[in-house]
């Protein structure tokens, strides 16, 4: 599968062999786990293997409480109760779909700034990288969607306020509100679409997933040094790579297993911390709460949007250009998608030649003040719309934009890179030193 | 590994913020009080709990209700857990639609408590759960793990903080009460000295039966509450012990790799 030169699987035995000439299944999954994976990588790249298992545990969990939940306005918020109170297991069930939604997060954002640090994106892994942006974006659909089915007070409102986004759009956005709501309100048949497509979308995030672990196993993996493995034969590559399994099985199993013990303190002694209160009240078309505010992992884009109000400068120039068609609203919503789209067009924005972070002096530092603009956006997405926060969210906006649109492309000219190691071996040795005079030898239980 | 120590550190900063997020313009700060169920190992007093259905039925029920409570779960471990005769008992005084019937009739185990008899008071299933009072100073987030979500702190503090004061605004008559939003609600002080005899013998002050009631509110809420401990527990413990001998595995397959000096 895989650029890198390695061992494939041969058929033995005449079952095997059977088997391997009708429906090569056996030696996909062998090739899938005995990849070549750069033997540097570091605590960095553990999330995969988390944001997998979210994935199924989202799945599974969520298929059996739809099993007992009632997707109507009438009854959805009672079968939530019910599934609390009655269903065997159901408030655990219900606890950890709850809070798996946050861990799921948690980690697609460490996974993500992880590939912005290290230049994940960058040639030849942009493929991956667009497809990795998808997910996220459908699994932000699907967050959103899953949290209006408890039909409480945030749900409602929360999905009155994202749709009415769409209505924002131009000419076409009423059209695409009303369809998306079915109707021309948040109603019975809004709750029943967002149902079916909360189900429907973590199977096609569940497919992409799929081409996204086969994008990079045909580049291969990045690693922190961003240096490639060496293809140019067998030995040098087994010099820079140890099979996934089991080296990075194991490994990866003990990130996860230490992370799931804070997941299990979370869900067994505090399961509502990162909920709102306001959801434990039925929905009320009639009274709106005080603050509307999205599950926290929104909030980052929720402070972009709002962050175009009528009196900012831009707005108003756009608002002029256009006639009054971009007005501040839109300029939000188009803020808001932009800004994940530049992050997903880091590929082409990036002109460094030097991939990894390690190596780029400056690079560090902006980079950092990007992960700390990305917890300041978190902060006031969930204060109210006013000063100072109105100011620090349009200043924090900015930095997100001009990080991917004029430090990255002017980085790539004007900085001086750190010498890089010649090889990821040089590299794995430079933590590691080797025995004197002796060989490394390499566990492989496939022989 | 300079780029882990500001994720790290800002994670910090981004999960002490949510509680803060909660915090500002409402009603007067609520006091912590050392409820059994706070913390992780805490449960539900089951005396606290009776005395709590005691005076939610002869005060609070007068206008509220409990419509997402089966009666029957009165009698579950972790709940007040009355003997199954005494459920049926507590059961007939109330009376539940049958649509079957078309007409109402006494309530049995399997039905659940009434829903409020007044339009305008709010049903108290979820009522501990639907205010979160605080979240510890600064908004920890470790504080809300010691001490509770807050909401029955809430309760409690909104029985005993009338000020006394009334004023009639369209026709209604409203009471100030310092720990609610806004500080004008339309209910009453319900409860006074002695509002109802406890059977043990316990302090029917009305800090002792607001407590008590709050209590009994939190277990309506999050009846599974001692289970979900339990399991949460296991979990842990059971995930440590994982990570120990996956820690272990992982330190000797690598051994043969890393050679450390």
């Amino acid at each position: 599968m895989s650029g890198i030169p390695h061992d494939h699987y041969e058929p033995k035995t005449k079952g095997e062999k059977w088997i391997h000439s009708r429906l090569p299944i056996v030696g996909l999954m062998y090739d899938t786990l005995m990849i070549p994976t750069p033997k540097n990588l570091n605590w960095m790249w553990i999330w995969g293997i988390v944001l997998t298992f979210c994935l199924v545990l989202q799945i599974i969990t969520g298929i059996v409480l739809a099993m007992h939940y009632n997707p109507s306005v009438d009854g959805a918020f009672a079968s939530i109760e019910h599934i609390m109170r009655n269903v065997n297991g159901g408030h655990m069930l219900r606890y950890i779909h709850m809070n798996g939604a946050s861990l799921f997060f948690i980690a697609v954002y460490a996974h993500i700034f992880r590939g912005l640090y290290y230049g994940s994106y960058k040639a030849p892994r942009e493929i991956t990288w667009i497809i990795g942006m998808i997910i996220y974006l459908l699994m932000m659909a699907t967050a959103f969607m899953g949290y209006v089915l408890p039909w409480g007070q945030m749900s409602f409102w929360g999905a009155t306020v994202i749709t009415g986004l769409f209505g924002a759009v131009p000419f076409v956005g009423e059209a695409i509100q009303t369809l998306l709501l079915g109707g021309p309100a948040v109603d019975n048949a809004t709750l029943n679409r967002f149902f079916s497509l909360h189900y429907l979308l973590p199977f096609v995030i569940a497919g992409l997933v799929i081409l996204h672990i086969w994008a990079f196993h045909t580049t291969g993996n990045n690693n922190p040094t961003g240096v490639p493995v060496r293809t140019t034969s067998k030995e040098e590559a087994e010099k820079d790579t140890l099979p996934f399994w089991p080296y990075f099985v194991i490994k990866d199993l003990f990130a996860l297993a230490v992370i799931l013990v804070v997941f299990f303190a979370v869900v067994g002694f505090m399961p509502n911390y990162l909920g709102h209160p306001d959801n434990y009240i039925e929905a009320n078309a009639l009274a709106t709460p005080a603050h509307i505010v999205p599950e926290w992992y929104f909030l980052p884009f929720y402070a972009i949007l709002r962050a175009f109000t009528a009196e900012v400068w831009v707005v108003q120039i756009a608002s002029f250009l256009t006639g009054g068609i971009v007005n501040a609203t839109f300029f939000g919503v188009l803020a808001m998608f932009g800004s994940i789209g530049v992050m997903a067009a880091v590929p082409w924005l990036d002109t460094s030649r030097v991939r990894s972070g390690r190596y780029r002096p400056m690079f560090k530092w902006w980079f950092s003040l990007l992960v700390v603009d990305f917890f300041v956006l978190m902060w006031v997405g969930a204060m109210p719309a006013e000063e100072p926060y109105a100011t620090i969210s349009l200043l924090a906006t900015t930095y997100w934009f001009a990080y991917f649109l004029v430090i990255l492309p002017l980085l790539g000219v004007i900085e001086k890179p750190d010498a890089q190691p010649e090889t990821i071996e040089e590299d794995f040795n430079a933590h590691y030193a080797p025995k004197v005079g002796g060989t490394t030898t390499i566990v492989n239980p496939a022989e | 590994m300079n780029m882990i120590k500001t994720i790290l550190l800002s994670a910090l900063v981004a999960f002490t913020a949510p509680a803060a997020f909660a915090a500002g313009e409402k009603g007067a700060p609520i006091e912590n009080i050392d409820f059994s169920f706070d913390g992780p190992f805490g449960t539900y007093d089951v005396n606290q709990l009776q005395r709590g259905l005691q005076v939610y039925t002869e005060v609070c029920s007068a206008c509220h209700g409990l419509k997402y409570v089966p009666l029957r779960t009165l009698g579950d471990d972790g709940g007040p857990m009355l003997p199954e005769e005494q459920v049926i008992e507590y059961s007939k005084q109330w009376e539940v639609f049958d649509a079957d019937l078309d007409d109402f009739r006494e309530a049995t185990p399997v039905d659940h408590f009434p829903a409020s008899g007044l339009a305008t008071a709010p049903d108290l299933s979820l009522m501990a759960k639907k205010r979160k009072a605080f979240s510890g100073p600064y908004g920890l987030g470790i504080n809300q793990l010691l001490y509770g979500f807050g909401g029955a702190e809430y309760i409690t503090a909104l029985l005993h903080g009338y000020t006394g004061e009334e004023k009639t605004q369209a026709g209604v008559t409203l009471y100030e009460n310092k720990y609610f939003e806004g500080g004008w609600l339309a209910m009453g002080p319900p409860l006074y000295d002695e509002a109802v005899e406890y059977a043990d013998g316990s302090s029917n002050s009305v800090e002792a039966m607001a407590e008590d009631v709050s209590a009994f509110l939190m277990w309506t809420a999050e009846p599974k509450m001692a289970a979900r401990k339990q399991a949460g527990f296991a979990g842990v413990l059971f995930l440590t012990l994982m990570s120990v001998l996956l820690y272990l595995t992982n330190k000797r397959l690598w051994s043969t790799v890393k050679h450390k000096d």
